[in-house]
Formats: structure tokens, C-alpha cells, sequence
């Protein structure tokens, strides 16, 4: 057997975006020998992307906000699909989460009497966002990231896991991955390990994710026989940039509308009154005036429905183009410039306003931007406990956006970034919990972790084959126009032949020159998780015979009451990895409790 | 790249570097802005030499009560010739009394921040354009004498603020003229009844002090010592309020370098050529 | 479109030379999406670093036309007509074609003794708006180590790496020493030990920041002041001695740890 260089850690968190980070330093707080991996360099993880803000009810704008309106705008934008025990922790925890960030360094946005200062967003009822212009992602990386740096965790940074191991008892036990840059591989033994690996954004031809966005850990957790959750909830969010083409997707910040930009189409109608669900019609405003009121006087008006909840606005969107009254490149128009002053969309919005000026040429001081929808974020996720995160395989752990359950079928703006703070920490916890009872020094198999060397090093001995760039791009056209924002069965049915034959093809994928930094090779390696979460989120679409959140089917528009009982748990209960087959089974929701229950009776 | 954080304590150093061995890749025009500064500024230095050294006379005009900023204040042996109204501290220096007091100015601007990034760009060449490779192997900065000297910058703008006084009470000055009786200056009788009087060269003079004015309240040890160096601005509101006062000056306080220089050497010049009568100091009032 | 043709420098730390690529442009693209391109159909393995694509993580540096830039935000439209020249950052060691190793920067950040605030209150720390702007302008950087890069003081002189922090932590320990609730002093630390002497202003690192940080006016300068009013100013001096505040020597801000 060849030998690899090899560490043993009590804890490794694969992923260092929030959840990640927040994690490690939970657990080494709590003395542990903790590992930090990632795929990228330390900082660029999607979390630095961030921009609107964390969601925390700590009612600094608005004083009667708690964690109880939070807790139910989170459930009634997720559909009643979350897990409500994430949710209620999620809203309750929040505030106490983003305020330990400013003791680490952070440097939010003040009100005017010295608090943190909070903004608005889609589907939340107050102002509720923490943030820092609209750059709040960075600057929670940065904090964590150096208060990580700081408690000298470390830090394994453009190394690639491949694949968890698990010991003869079936406990996660250690990974097996490869630096990047030597193309060298190299194993872990741990106690136990805390996926916080991200989303699966990659699979999609218009996303706002990068690169990093595979679904490793949802496919690696899986393959461990882990359970997945509600993975056909795929968020598209309204609005990324459409603009050039070379820069379809890059996301534009739902901080635009809570700033008070609107959406118009060709006519220049602000065509969202024109969509307002019956669920949201009490809350929301129903002319242009009343709307225009409520930015500055929360009580003197309703809503704005370009507030409504991703998934409503992204439908809207998607209909209007659909009905002809689209941009002149396939969106509709996002207008701050009509509606606020330069001086202020140039200080709220810094960062937007540089990316349309340097990428497409467009001040959007004065002119409207062009904006559709771009796939955004995976609700569905690994299976987890609320409160400790353990998954259903033990010793694995999962938090963040890999993680299913907290956001239901659709997900709130800046609810992420508090999800990582929340979770992340509790995934630290859990973890700790868990070395601490745990017997026996952990073993991982050695034939097993060869067995994954020769299969990833394959690609180099084949002197033909597939362009592993080829195989990704076909999956991405094949994703975005048979699995994207609107799904019908037959495209459905189609998607999961064609996913048979990427998979074939992935079987087949040559790759040249040498195992130093080669992208190709990279590339090739994330091919195996993009197939199984898209087999995943393809099957997921099938079965659920209903439209709810993030998921939406023409041939079942509605949603079902029925469906709305259940999760659907996929698993692969024979293993497999990428060619196993996966198992899908409706299960039902956890149950609230009655004292939850009340909030939203009184409030229907 | 493979940081384990726990097995790297030290930077480690001589690693091979990427890309084409070369100077630099850039193909814009980069030398230009160097090549500008250094005209600019060689412009200056040779003026002004000529100017402190061998231009001792013609630097006061009399009946217009101005006075060239290089010789101001004039404490020297050769200002009481010029009848300059100044008292001469210096009696006994017989060089150009401008070698006495250009120390200060020059320091000043010889440590400015401003100039300081030019001349170290320019003739120093480290570096003569960003991507650029420095003129020089070794390099210490300025940790060493003697450029380790640039800290005292801060006296030197102490020392500006005198100056500034004293240029501005010249400018005052150059609006109360002298009641002269069939007086010679420069070879000319002049008679005239004093008082308050305008000019153009009294406004040149005022010009030359506001711009000094403007260019030494936008130094950056002017905005520190303002309100910079506290922590936090809403504890010390009256120095918040100078520290905003002073911000957008210094962020043009490259523009205020170079108008100011030049504003006074043209002052200067100004002086020369009314007192040595080749031009006529336009009077207005 | 027309063709473009792609100059970039391919190779490793055993040696590598420019190489031509033509291959056809798009409207609107910047210059990482024709290497995307290139990956895909003419060099796939040729390396580069990227994440986001819209100059919001700092992981696309590289010299384009010999100067620093990220490639996301660098659109071909803007370059002048001929062949496009792409190398690595040429300060750090290379690893392959476009990726540099990086670690100096992130050694520099395990130097920084970390932010020291006092115990939150109830109801967490109050700040005011004005207090944390200085720090926010700072807290914009994406770490893209452009600055890092062009910076001469390493970029020329490679025995300076051993102790220069560079612009980018130099707006770290501005960032601290400006944070209204930091209770460390780290002025004589950064003088002694971080190199901020060996900055000569010339403010390259200002031009390269795709954040348009003032790195040089706003950071750098001022912590030059900091460290003239706890070094080498003799009034400051004096006045510590009759009132008796005290500050902190390089060893005992590197030590504090909260
Ligand atoms: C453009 C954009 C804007 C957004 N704006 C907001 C917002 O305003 N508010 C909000 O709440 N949410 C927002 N989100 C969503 C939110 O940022 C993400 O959901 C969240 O950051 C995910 O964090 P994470 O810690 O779970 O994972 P990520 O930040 O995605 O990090 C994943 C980590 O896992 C590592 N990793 C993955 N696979 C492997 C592997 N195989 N081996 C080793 N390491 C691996 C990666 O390298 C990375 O470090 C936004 C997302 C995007 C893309
Ligand atoms: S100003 Fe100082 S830190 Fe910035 S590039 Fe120049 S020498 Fe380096
Ligand atoms: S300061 Fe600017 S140039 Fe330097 S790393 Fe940060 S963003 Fe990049
Ligand atoms: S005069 Fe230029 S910085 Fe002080
Ligand atoms: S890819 Fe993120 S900055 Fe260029």
C-alpha cells in the first residue's frame, strides 16, 4: 500500500465558509484537536459572496420584532415544510449568535443610537437584517476567519476530500482527499466529522454559486448512508444579473428591493401586484402608494409585493418573460435609479453598483438593471437532529446549507447566514458532545481509502475519453432546462435517462498532464457528486406531485395538503457512490408542538 | 497550496517565481508620469537656487510693500539694504538670507508624504511604476538614517505653520504702502502718498499664502495630529469635526503640493520682475 | 466577434514561457471568462484560480498586461487591441501557470494579535456610526494580495518577506488600532516587527486595490503617525513621562491574546 500522508484530528469540518468556520471554533473552544478543510484558499467560500445580511430578530429597528414572528415568517416562507425545531432554535438564537460576532471584530452598520442596524427583506415582516452595506457575507467570513486564525486551528486549504471512511461499526471515522496544489493524497483519522460543505448551485447553467458548488458533502454524506432531505427544493433567486451572457447569474442582492428597487417589465408596470398569492395578501400592499409608504413607516403602509418571499418574485419573473414583456435581453428591468438618490444607492449598495458598472457598463444610479432568475441555494440537504446536528450515520455531522430542513421548501433572505451561526456552532457542540462519549480510537480502512485513490487517479490512464468540461456542460443545460424553476413530469422522466448516460460518460472521462493544480482533474473529480445530487434533486422534482416553495411543477400547480405532511428522504441504502441507486420514501414531518401551533393561528 | 497552519511558523523565502523574468510586462506608458515629476520638480529646485543663491536684490518692492516668500522673513544683513521694514536677526549672515529661512519650507516639503512618493518614485526609482522592478538590489525603506529622518515630518509642519503666519502678514502687508518722497527704488525716483493700496502683486501674494494655507492644513501629520489618532471620533466630537474638516483637503493633497510650488516660485519671480522694474505691478486701488 | 489572442504564461517552479492562444471573444467578457474558455476547449489543465466571478473574493489575481489585476473584473473590451498578456502574481512562489502559493499572506495573518474588546455589556456593544467607518473601509478587503503583490518592498526584494507584513495586514492593524472598543496597542509592533518603516509610500498598492481601498493615505500614513507619536516624537515622549500613560512594546501587544 502506498503511503499517504495522514493526520489525526478529534474533530475535521470539511468546508470553511460560516457554517465551517463557526463550527471549528466552537469545538476548539471546547479544547478539542480540530481540523479545518477546504476546497478553496481560507475565505473565499460562497459565504464571502453574501451580500443582503443576517436575519436575527433583535428588534434594534423595530422593537416589537422577537423570535417568535421570526420564527414564524421562516416557516410560512419555507411552505410549513422545515424542520420546526430548527426553525424555532434558528430564531431564537440568532440575535445572540450576530452580536458574538462584533466581540470577534465585526463592524456592522450602526443605528443611530449605537446598535446594529437592520434592513428588509423578502418574507420578513421587520427590518431585520444585520449587515454591512451589501457586502455582509465578507464581512462575517473575515470575523470568523480570524477568530479561527486566532485560536491556531488548522487549516488545510485547497484540499479536496473525496470520500468519507468509516470504521468496521460503520462510524464516520476519517476522509480521504488530495491537495490541489500537489495533486498528492492525503488522510484523516478522526473521531468525528462536521460536513459544512455548501450547496450544489454548480449543476446549473445560469447560478450564482462558483465552482465550489458541487454538493460534495450532500453526495458524500449519502454515499456514507446518511439520509437526504426535501432535495427538490432548489431556490432560484429572482434576481442575478442576465447581461452580458458571460455574466448571467452573478447574483444582484435582494438588499436592492429592501432599499426600495422594483421590478418592472417592458411596459413599465410594476408587474408584482399583479401576483400576489392568497397567503400574502393580507400583509401586502395593494397599490403603488401604500407601498411607497411602508419603506419609511413600516406601519403606514403594507408591503411592497416585490418583497414577497424568492420563490414568488422568481415565478413572477420567469411568467412575465414567458408573456413577452421581458428585457431586451431576457429579464425584466430591477429600477433603484428612478427611485432613490445616487448618494444612497452608491452607499447602500457599493458593491452593486461596481459590478454593474465594471461588468456590464450600467450606472445604476440612472438606469435600470436587467435581472431573471439564477439558481441559488439548495433547501434540501443532509438529515439532521436540530440540536446537535448529528446526522443518521454516527459520528458525521452537517450544518449550513448542506444541511436539509431548516428553510423548508423555500428559503428567507439572510436567513442563511444566521442558519451557519446557529448551526455551525451547534454542529461544534455536537461534535464535542459526541468525542467526548465516545470509545476506542478511531480506524479507518486502508483498502477502502486505496480503492478511492485508483478510482480518482483512473482518469489519467485513459489515453481517450470524455473532456470532463464537456460532461459539465451538458449536465448544466440539461439541469437548467429540464430541473429549473418550472418542472414538468415528462422533462423530469427525461432528465433521469439523461442523467444514466452523464453518468456513463463521467465512467469514461481522460484527463491529461500531471496531478499538479490541474483543473481538469479537479473537474473530474467533482463529477461524481454533481451526478448524484442532480439524480437526487431530478428524483426529489418527480415524486413531489405538487408545487410548494422552491419547487414548482406545471402539470401540479397547487399545493397539495398531502404533500405538505411529508419530507422526502432519499438514501442509498446499498451504497453505490455515484452508480448506486437511490432510494426515495415519503416520511412525515416532525411534529410542532401545540404552543408553536398558536402563532400562526392568531395570525392567519 | 499546502498551509498546515500548526508546521508553518516561519515565512519561507527564495521560492521560484512565476512569469517572464523581465523588468516588467507593462507596455502603457507608465515612465511618463516619472519623467513629469522629475521635470517638475528639477524645474523647481534649479529656479529656486537661482533664486535663494545669486538672486539676493530685486526680491522686495517697496512701494507696493511686497515681499518674495523666499525671502520672508527677511532676517539677514542684506534685507535691511533692500529696506525691507524687517528687523535683521541675522545681521551678521552674508550669504542670501534666503539660505536661512528656505530650510524650513524645504524640509517640510522635502518630508512630506506627498513628495516623498514622488522623488522615491522618480529619481529614486523604488519603484519608478508599480510592477516596475526597483532601479536598486538592497533595500531598507525608510527604517535607517538617514531617510528615517521622514518622522520628524510633523515639526516641519509645525515650522510651515510659522511660516504660513509670517506669509500672511506679508500679504497684509502688501496692502499697506509706504508714504515715499521722491525715494529711489530700482533706480527710480517714486513719490507717492501711502495707505491702503491694492495691487496685482498683492493679490499674488495672498494667492501664494492661501494656497500654503491649504497645502499644509491637507498634510496627513496635519490630519493626524487634527483627529486621526484617536479611537473614537464620537468621544471627541470638536476633533471629528476638524479631522472632516481637514479629510477632503488631504485627499488632494498631491494637487496642493504641486500648485503650491509653483505658486511661489512664480510669487517669487513676480516679486523679481516688478522690483527690477520689467514689469509695472499693476495697482488696482 | 473577433478571434483574440490569449498570451499566457504557462509553467512551473521548474520554468515555463508565454504561450499563444487565439480563440474567439464575446461580447461583454472579462479576461477569466476567455481562460474558462481556454480550459474548456484548448488548455484544460491550464490552472487558474476563481470563485465568484464578480470581484467579491479575491481569488482571480493575476498581471494582465503586466499589471496586477483580478481577471473576473477586467473586461477584453478595455484592453488595448493585440495580444492579451496573462502571468501570475509575480511575488509569490509559483505553483503552476496562473496559481501562486499564497501562504506568505496568510503567515502575516497569524502575526496579528487579534482584536481586544472588553466584556460585551447587556445587550451587546454600542457603537457609533462615525467609530466603525474608518474600520469598514478596511473590513472591504477581499484579500486578493494584489496589493501584496505589487507592493516593491517583497515584489524586489525577496529577503524582506521575513519581516513585512505588507498593505494588506498594515489595514488590519490600521483597522485595530481604530476600532473604538480595542484595548491593545500594537503601534510599536507594527514599527519593530511588521515592517511598516520599509513602506516607502509610493502608494502602488493603493492603485492595484480592486476595492479602491486608500490603503496608503488612509491606513498606512496614518499608522506611520501612530508610530511617530509612540516612538519617535520627543513632545509625546515627555508627555508620557509627566502623565505617566504607558505604552506597549512590540512584545507585549504580540502577547496579548483576549
Ligand atoms: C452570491 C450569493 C449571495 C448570497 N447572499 C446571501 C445573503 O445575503 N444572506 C444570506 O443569508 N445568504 C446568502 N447567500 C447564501 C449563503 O451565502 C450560503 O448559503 C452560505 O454561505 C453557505 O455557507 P456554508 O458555510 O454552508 O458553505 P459555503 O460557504 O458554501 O462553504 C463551503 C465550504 O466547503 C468546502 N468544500 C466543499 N466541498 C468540499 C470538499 N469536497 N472538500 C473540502 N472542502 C469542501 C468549500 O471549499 C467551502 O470552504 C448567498 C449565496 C450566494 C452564492
Ligand atoms: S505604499 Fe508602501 S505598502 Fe503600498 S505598495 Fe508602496 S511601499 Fe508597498
Ligand atoms: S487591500 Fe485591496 S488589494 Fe490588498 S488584498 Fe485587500 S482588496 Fe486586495
Ligand atoms: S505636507 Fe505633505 S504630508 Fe505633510
Ligand atoms: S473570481 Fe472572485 S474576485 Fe475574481
Amino acid at each position: 500500500m502506498a503511503d499517504y500522508e495522514s493526520h489525526s484530528y478529534d474533530v475535521i469540518i470539511i468546508g470553511a465558509g460560516g457554517a465551517g468556520l463557526r463550527a471549528a471554533i466552537e469545538a476548539k473552544g471546547r479544547g478539542l484537536n480540530v481540523a479545518l478543510i477546504c476546497k478553496s484558499l481560507l475565505g473565499k467560500a460562497h459565504t464571502v459572496m453574501a451580500e443582503g445580511g443576517v436575519a436575527a430578530a433583535m428588534g434594534n429597528v423595530y422593537s416589537e420584532d422577537n423570535w417568535q414572528v421570526h420564527f414564524r415568517d421562516t416557516m410560512r416562507g419555507g411552505k410549513m415544510l422545515n424542520n420546526w425545531r430548527m426553525a424555532q432554535l434558528h430564531a431564537q438564537e440568532s440575535p445572540d449568535r450576530v452580536r458574538e460576532l462584533e466581540g470577534w471584530g465585526a463592524l456592522f452598520d450602526r443605528t443611530k443610537d449605537g446598535r446594529i442596524l437592520q434592513r428588509d427583506v423578502g418574507g420578513h415582516r421587520s427590518a431585520r437584517l444585520a449587515h454591512v452595506g451589501d457586502r455582509t457575507g465578507l464581512e462575517l467570513i473575515r470575523t470568523l476567519q480570524q477568530k479561527a486564525v486566532s485560536m491556531d486551528i488548522d487549516v488545510f486549504m485547497e484540499c479536496k476530500i473525496l470520500k468519507l471512511l468509516q470504521d468496521a461499526e460503520g462510524r464516520v471515522s476519517g476522509a480521504i482527499g488530495y491537495w490541489r496544489p500537489t495533486g498528492e493524497f492525503i488522510s484523516f483519522t478522526a473521531k468525528a466529522v462536521v460536513l459544512a460543505s455548501g450547496g450544489v448551485g454548480k449543476s446549473w447553467k445560469y447560478t450564482s454559486n462558483s465552482w465550489e458548488g458541487t454538493g460534495d458533502g450532500h453526495a458524500m454524506a449519502m454515499w456514507a448512508g446518511a439520509d437526504l432531505i426535501d432535495m427538490e427544493c432548489v431556490q432560484f433567486h429572482p434576481t442575478g444579473m442576465v447581461w452580458p451572457l458571460s455574466v448571467r447569474g452573478i447574483l444582484v442582492t435582494e438588499g436592492v428591493r429592501g432599499d426600495g428597487g422594483v421590478l418592472r417589465n417592458s411596459d413599465g408596470k410594476r408587474f408584482m401586484f399583479d401576483y400576489v398569492a392568497d397567503m400574502f395578501r393580507a400583509e401586502t400592499a395593494e397599490s403603488e402608494e401604500e407601498a411607497d409608504k411602508w419603506y419609511d413607516d413600516h406601519t403606514a403602509g403594507r408591503r411592497p409585493p416585490e418583497l414577497l418571499p424568492r420563490d414568488e418574485v422568481a415565478r413572477s419573473i420567469n411568467s412575465e418573460v414567458k408573456a413577452g414583456r421581458g428585457s431586451p435581453h431576457g429579464g425584466v428591468f430591477l429600477d433603484i435609479a428612478s427611485r432613490r438618490s445616487a448618494e444612497f444607492i452608491r452607499r447602500r449598495l457599493p458593491s452593486m453598483y461596481h459590478q454593474f458598472m465594471e461588468l456590464a457598463g450600467v450606472d445604476i444610479t440612472a438606469t435600470a438593471m436587467e435581472v431573471g432568475p439564477t439558481c441559488h441555494y439548495i433547501m434540501g440537504g443532509v438529515r439532521v437532529d436540530a440540536d446537535t446536528t448529528a446526522t443518521t450515520v454516527p459520528g458525521l455531522f452537517a450544518a449550513g446549507e448542506v444541511a436539509g430542513g431548516m428553510h423548508g421548501s423555500n428559503r428567507l433572505g439572510g436567513n442563511s447566514l444566521s442558519d451557519l451561526l446557529v448551526f455551525g456552532r451547534r454542529a461544534g457542540m455536537g461534535a464535542a458532545d459526541y468525542v467526548e462519549g465516545r470509545t476506542g480510537t478511531p480506524t479507518i480502512d486502508h483498502d477502502e481509502l486505496e480503492a478511492v485513490v485508483q478510482e480518482s487517479l483512473k482518469p489519467f490512464t485513459r489515453e481517450t475519453g470524455e473532456n470532463p468540461y464537456d460532461i459539465q456542460r451538458d449536465l448544466q443545460e440539461m439541469m437548467q432546462s429540464n430541473v429549473g424553476i418550472i418542472r414538468t413530469g415528462s422533462e423530469l422522466e427525461e432528465a433521469l435517462v439523461e442523467l444514466d448516460k452523464l453518468v456513463e460518460r463521467a465512467d469514461n472521462v481522460a484527463v491529461k498532464g500531471g496531478r499538479v493544480y490541474n483543473p481538469a482533474w479537479n473537474l473530474a473529480t467533482d463529477l461524481p457528486s454533481m451526478l448524484t445530487v442532480s439524480r437526487s434533486v431530478t428524483l426529489g422534482a418527480l415524486n413531489r406531485k405538487e408545487s410548494r416553495g422552491g419547487h414548482t411543477r406545471e402539470d401540479f400547480p397547487k399545493p397539495d395538503p398531502e404533500f405538505g405532511k411529508v419530507n422526502l428522504v432519499l438514501s442509498q441504502p446499498s451504497g453505490g457512490g455515484m452508480h448506486g441507486e437511490i432510494k426515495i420514501s415519503p416520511e412525515p414531518l416532525l411534529q410542532m408542538p401545540d404552543d408553536l401551533k398558536v402563532l400562526f393561528e392568531e395570525t392567519k | 497550496m499546502a498551509v498546515d497552519n500548526a508546521s508553518i511558523t516561519e515565512v519561507v523565502l527564495g521560492g521560484t517565481r512565476g512569469g517572464p523574468d523581465v523588468k516588467t510586462l507593462r507596455e502603457d506608458k507608465w515612465w511618463k508620469l516619472p519623467l513629469v515629476t522629475v521635470l517638475g520638480l528639477s524645474a523647481f529646485v534649479v529656479y529656486a537656487t537661482w533664486a535663494a543663491v545669486w538672486g539676493d536684490s530685486n526680491f522686495f518692492y517697496l512701494p507696493h510693500n511686497i515681499i518674495s516668500p523666499f525671502y520672508s522673513p527677511c532676517l539677514a544683513h542684506a534685507c535691511k539694504a533692500a529696506g525691507d521694514t524687517g528687523s535683521p536677526v541675522f545681521d551678521w549672515w552674508r550669504l542670501s538670507p534666503a539660505l536661512i529661512i528656505l530650510v524650513f519650507p524645504l524640509g517640510f516639503r522635502m518630508t512630506c508624504y506627498y513628495y516623498r512618493k514622488a522623488y522615491y518614485r522618480s529619481f529614486w526609482r523604488a519603484p519608478v511604476a508599480c510592477a516596475v522592478q526597483d532601479a536598486r538590489p538592497g533595500y531598507t525603506g525608510e527604517t535607517r538614517a538617514p531617510l528615517i529622518i521622514q518622522n520628524i515630518h510633523r515639526y516641519f509642519f509645525y515650522a510651515g505653520l510659522v511660516f504660513n503666519v509670517l506669509l500672511t502678514i506679508d500679504a497684509v502687508q502688501g496692502f499697506i504702502w509706504p508714504t515715499l518722497h521722491h525715494q529711489l527704488v530700482h533706480g527710480q525716483y517714486v513719490t507717492q502718498s501711502g495707505g491702503f493700496g491694492m495691487s496685482v502683486g498683492s493679490l499674488v501674494l495672498c494667492v501664494n499664502a492661501t494656497l500654503l494655507w491649504i497645502y499644509s492644513l491637507s498634510c496627513h501629520a496635519c490630519r493626524h495630529l487634527c483627529g486621526g489618532q484617536i479611537r473614537s471620533f464620537s468621544k471627541h466630537p470638536i476633533r471629528h469635526k476638524l479631522w472632516k474638516f481637514v479629510t477632503p483637503l488631504n485627499a488632494r493633497h498631491m494637487t496642493f503640493a504641486w500648485c503650491s510650488l509653483f505658486f511661489v516660485a512664480f510669487t517669487d519671480l513676480y516679486v523679481r520682475l516688478v522690483a527690477s522694474g520689467t514689469i509695472t505691478d499693476f495697482k488696482i486701488f | 466577434m473577433a478571434d483574440v489572442t490569449m498570451r499566457i504564461w504557462r509553467g512551473d517552479d521548474k520554468g515555463g514561457q508565454l504561450v499563444d492562444y487565439r480563440i474567439e471573444g464575446n461580447e461583454g467578457e472579462v479576461v477569466l471568462d476567455v481562460i474558462h474558455r481556454l480550459q474548456a476547449t484548448q488548455a484544460p489543465d491550464l490552472a487558474c484560480r476563481w470563485n465568484c466571478k464578480a470581484g467579491k473574493c479575491g481569488s482571480c489575481s493575476a498581471e494582465i498586461n503586466g499589471m496586477p489585476r483580478l481577471m473576473c473584473m477586467t473586461r477584453m473590451d478595455q484592453l488595448p487591441a493585440g495580444p492579451v498578456t496573462v502571468t501570475p502574481m509575480r511575488t509569490f512562489p509559483i505553483i503552476k501557470d496562473l496559481v501562486t502559493d499564497v501562504s506568505f499572506n496568510f503567515e502575516m495573518a497569524k502575526r496579528v494579535p487579534a482584536f481586544n474588546p472588553p466584556p460585551a455589556p447587556e445587550g451587546g456593544y454600542r457603537m457609533a456610526q462615525v467609530d466603525v467607518e474608518r474600520g469598514q473601509e478596511f473590513r472591504k478587503c477581499i484579500e486578493c494580495f494584489l496589493c501584496q503583490n505589487v507592493c516593491h518592498v517583497i515584489r524586489d526584494h525577496e529577503d524582506n518577506k521575513a519581516h513585512y507584513a505588507g498593505p494588506r495586514f498594515f489595514i488590519r492593524y490600521a483597522e485595530l488600532e481604530m476600532h473604538p472598543l480595542d484595548t491593545n496597542d500594537r503601534r510599536e509592533l507594527v514599527r519593530e516587527r511588521m515592517g511598516l518603516g520599509l513602506c516607502n509610500i509610493t502608494k502602488c498598492c493603493t492603485e492595484v486595490c480592486p476595492e479602491h481601498i486608500k490603503i496608503t493615505d488612509n491606513a498606512i500614513i496614518p499608522l506611520k503617525e501612530r508610530a511617530v507619536d509612540a516612538h519617535y516624537d520627543p513632545v509625546a515622549w515627555l508627555g508620557r513621562k509627566i502623565t505617566g500613560r504607558k505604552k506597549r512594546s512590540a512584545d507585549e501587544a504580540a502577547a496579548l491574546r483576549p
